[in-house]
């Protein structure tokens, strides 16, 4: 695997063209990062190297014999099912693998984005930076993953004695190890290179807070069953292919100068079959519990779980058609899950918002002349690339079930209330008790207070 | 008065901090008057510190005496003038107190994205001074509709339109700031788009830094006025002390990027801030106005009057061997509160510097002198309080790692919104668990129905 990289002013101009990836033959499977350090001699553009034409050699074998246009779809088609494939494959493996899958995912983006940011920047020759980086990178993530794994691991991380220090002084402990990266940052300050520095480090603290806050929200939404992890991305997907081909058949109004290739019918077509995609997708997975079911972490067995009652929200229900539809349809009642109408909101958030992800993306790759963040998938790009309409849409999940779905989790609670002073937890019960007894789930008994 | 900004090459000139060259009546606001000098090259520095902003009563007073001792002068009296402003907040409560942060996290907010403005002279870019706004606008209203459901929990609950807003609160502040993100799109004009992403992080670290410091202020402050009052007073007091003690006995050179910073400074100033950190905890801890925490919801007001938690009562410590020799004394009476006061002015002193060179690196990437010309003498706000960055994070990590335990209105909100199966359920685990510490009767227990 040759590493060469073909990077040249041309770049930008070759727009078009570059999408048929047809000129070259050459066996190239890119990297990133390592060999961005070899090119650095180039002139002193700050544009990141064109994308090179990495499908890997048997695949242009295959499709030599099509014409360039089209090896293009075919390239760009294969490659999807190969993701959406591999989609499917990590989700039938379950809670832990895609807990991996979604670190990688991260770490990639962040890599891609700080890579970009090196290349504007031209400051490979502050050699801390990388290490500063990846370091604040590996602080953020432990704080993340300390909270997320004692909420879930609470019984496993009381048992053993070790765990159970890093859990209660977890804070102190993260905030220990970034106040050393702040310290070494102010330490490393160079004298002609501080603007620099303190560009990067700007840099690398909101690619944190894109890319890193995403993932937890991710694996949060994880938590709360694989179907609120599926539904979601799966919406996005939907929503990316549909309006492609509605724009491809249909497409003539642009949409945004930001990105010329979006037009208006791709935008509402992809609105309308993604809600009845999402709605359908929900119908087809409320019924399986592997996907339904908060994913617990059984003590006993030490693994994970996904078996247990289905909450109100994924049992069907019936509704009521509002009149107008009654006329249309012919039918008075509709069987339902909750869930479908939840996947609603979510399919146009997906459709409506997402593609803002997109432009922003889009407008940052415009704005440091860069074509794709990277070229780790064929036809596609970078993982970013892939990623972009992603952003806002795990956000939105995660406010979206703590407002309107989630109530907190009460061995939760029951752990802080434990935690508390013993006065605090009489004063507790007594006011639960009042409130109960009102509610009457409590007959009225006398005073059990002492 | 006359707005009228000089900027000049003499931003790197250490003497310029005499502030001598003009007698002029200038007080210095930011914001405004700055499109008018939007021409400079980003290389010219940005300096904001040749203009004497000292009022002119001040100016007529010291006029006999040489320049250099009038600098001090100025300097002392600000000084003691911001110690006295300081004091008087504290006096007037908390609302005023958490009014007052709010303000300085405007003006320090205010102050760092001028200076981004400046630097890419992103001033024909008009939205981007309401988008940077309402981004403030967005993040402190998520913070403080959290602290204030948490801490107003009662009188939360009892207004409709509050509750409300409270149960969809994170949800709302998303929607805010999503409004605001596709602003951002939608304003991504062809030409400017790497300086409207410029502008854009800027925001965003901006925000991180300030606003979240400023949000745990405020959260260390519902703790107890001690623990806002005492770390602050130690950072004020190393700067003091390791000015005096680096003016006095000031001889090695501490870091490069502050070339008047020594370590004989630095020494001085962490035992000296040890001891007063010391006696500082002392004296407020008697204050039942200082220590006392929560809010009152009968009264609609702040308590000052409640049974002390155990950190601010009085016990005895037995002296290790070594120092019973020294001093002859077996126990000694001390507050629990004073031991934390020690590590809080060890860290205000060996890593709150930190934060000052942080911005000493900042001044110079971007070539400024000061942040602003608010306070004459002194610089602007954010010079005042960048030692403060990294106090008020540790004070609260502080607190929740080793003081603090949840906080029971909170736990008591989130009972409140379980399912009444659930809820029962909690119930009787609460019961059975306090029946078995014996604060409760062994008696038959009540059936669910």
């Amino acid at each position: 695997m040759t590493e060469l990289r073909h990077r040249g002013a041309e770049a930008p101009i070759q727009t078009q063209s570059s999408e048929d990836k047809g000129s070259d033959s050459e066996l190239r499977l890119e990297k990133d990062g390592a060999s961005d350090g070899e090119s650095k001699g180039d002139s002193g553009l700050a544009e990141v190297p064109a994308p090179a034409d990495d499908t890997p050699e048997v695949l242009n074998k295959a499709l030599s014999g099509l014409s360039s246009r089209w090896r293009n779809w075919w390239v760009r088609g294969i490659l999807t099912l190969a993701m959406i494939s591999f989609f499917f494959l990590i989700i039938y493996l379950g809670p832990i693998v895609l807990m991996m899958i979604v670190l990688f995912v991260q770490i990639k983006c962040f890599q891609e984005i700080i890579t970009i940011g090196y290349s504007v920047y031209h400051s490979y020759h502050l050699p801390w930076f990388r290490t500063l980086s990846w370091y604040f990178l590996l602080c953020v993530n432990y704080f993340f993953y300390g909270e997320t794994v004692t909420d879930c691991f609470f019984t496993l991380v009381q048992r053993e004695e070790p765990l159970r220090i890093l859990s209660k002084y977890h804070r102190f402990i993260s905030f220990a190890l970034y106040l050393t990266g702040f310290c070494m940052f102010v330490l490393s300050l160079v004298k002609k290179h501080y603007r620099l520095q303190f560009y990067m480090f700007g840099w690398t603290h909101v690619t944190l807070l894109i890319v890193v806050t995403q993932s937890h929200f991710i694996i949060h939404n994880l938590f709360e069953g694989m179907i609120w992890f599926i539904v979601p991305i799966s919406c996005v997907i939907c929503n990316d292919i549909m309006a492609y081909m509605f724009g491809f058949f249909f497409g003539r109004t642009p949409l945004i100068k930001l990105s010329p290739k979006k037009t208006w019918e791709g935008f509402i077509g992809g609105l309308f079959s993604t809600i009845v995609f999402g709605i359908m997708l929900s119908y087809v997975m409320s019924g399986w519990r592997y996907f339904v079911c908060p994913v617990e972490f059984n003590n006993d067995s030490n693994r994970f779980q996904v078996d247990c009652e289905p909450s109100e929200l994924f049992q069907l229900q019936d509704y009521t058609l509002p009149s107008f539809l009654v006329s249309f349809t012919g039918w008075t009642t509709v069987r339902l899950y909750p869930f479908q109408i939840h996947s609603i909101a979510l399919s146009s958030f997906a459709s409506i918002m997402g593609p803002f992800g997109g432009f922003f993306a889009s407008g940052f790759k415009r704005a440091f002349k860069i074509k794709d963040f990277a070229n780790t998938i064929p036809g596609h790009g970078g993982i970013m690339d892939r990623f972009d309409c992603q952003y806002l849409m795990a956000t939105f999940v995660n406010v979206y079930i703590a407002s309107f779905i989630r109530g907190p989790n009460p061995s939760k609670v029951i752990q802080q209330l434990l935690a508390l002073r013993i006065d605090q937890q009489l004063h507790i019960f007594n006011s639960l008790k009042a409130h109960l007894m009102e509610k009457g789930f409590l007959p009225a008994l006398e005073d059990v207070m002492a | 008065m006359t707005e009228l900004r000089k900027r000049g090459g003499g931003g790197g000139d250490p003497d310029s901090s005499d502030k001598e060259a003009d007698l002029d009546d200038r007080l210095g606001t930011d914001g405004e008057c700055d499109g008018d000098s939007k021409a400079d090259t980003p290389d010219v520095p940005l300096s904001t510190a040749d203009t004497d902003n000292t009022p002119q009563y001040l100016n007529k007073a010291l006029e006999g005496l040489p320049p250099r001792w009038k600098n001090y002068w100025i300097r002392g009296v600000l000084s003691i003038a911001m110690i006295s402003g300081f004091f008087l907040i504290i006096y007037m409560g908390p609302i005023a107190l958490i009014l007052i942060v709010m303000t300085v996290q405007i003006k320090c907010f205010q102050e760092i994205i001028t200076i981004g403005y400046r630097v890419y002279h992103s001033y024909e870019l008009p939205w981007f001074r309401t988008l940077s706004w309402y981004f403030l606008i967005c993040v402190n209203y998520f913070f403080y509709g959290e602290t204030l459901a948490d801490y107003f929990g009662a009188l939360v609950q009892r207004e409709e339109p509050l509750q409300f807003l409270s149960r969809y609160h994170r949800f709302i502040s998303f929607a805010l700031y999503l409004a605001g993100f596709c602003m951002f799109v939608l304003s991504l004009v062809k030409k400017h788009y790497r300086l409207q992403f410029y502008m854009f992080a800027w925001t965003h670290v901006t925000l991180l830094i300030v606003v979240t410091q400023s949000h745990l202020v405020i959260q260390n402050l519902f703790e107890g006025k001690i623990w806002f009052i005492v770390p602050i007073s130690i950072v004020i007091c190393n700067d003091i002390m390791a000015y005096l003690f680096g003016f006095f006995f000031g001889r090695t050179p501490l870091i490069k990027l502050s070339p008047k910073k020594t370590w004989e400074g630095f020494i001085g100033g962490y035992f000296a801030t040890v001891v007063f950190g010391f006696i500082l905890a002392y004296l407020l801890s008697q204050c039942q106005y200082f220590v006392c925490v929560g809010f009152n919801s009968e009264t609609n007001s702040f308590t000052v009057e409640c049974e002390p938690s155990e950190i601010f009562l009085m016990q005895e410590y037995t002296l290790p061997a070594a120092l019973q020799n020294i001093l002859t004394w077996k126990t000694v009476n001390m507050y629990p509160f004073q031991i934390h006061s020690i590590f809080l002015s060890s860290f205000g002193s060996l890593i709150g510097p930190f934060g000052g060179f942080f911005a000493s690196g900042f001044k110079r990437a971007f070539k400024i002198k000061d942040f602003a010309n608010t306070i004459p003498g002194h610089g602007g706000i954010m010079d005042r309080f960048d030692c403060q960055y990294l106090m008020a994070t540790f004070t609260h990590v502080y607190i929740a790692s080793f003081i603090r335990g949840p906080n029971p209105s909170k736990v008591l909100q989130q009972l409140l919104m379980l399912q009444p199966i659930q809820q029962l359920g909690v119930f009787h685990t609460l019961h059975s668990h306090l029946r078995e510490r014996g604060m409760l009767p062994p008696a038959a227990t009540p059936q669910a129905e």
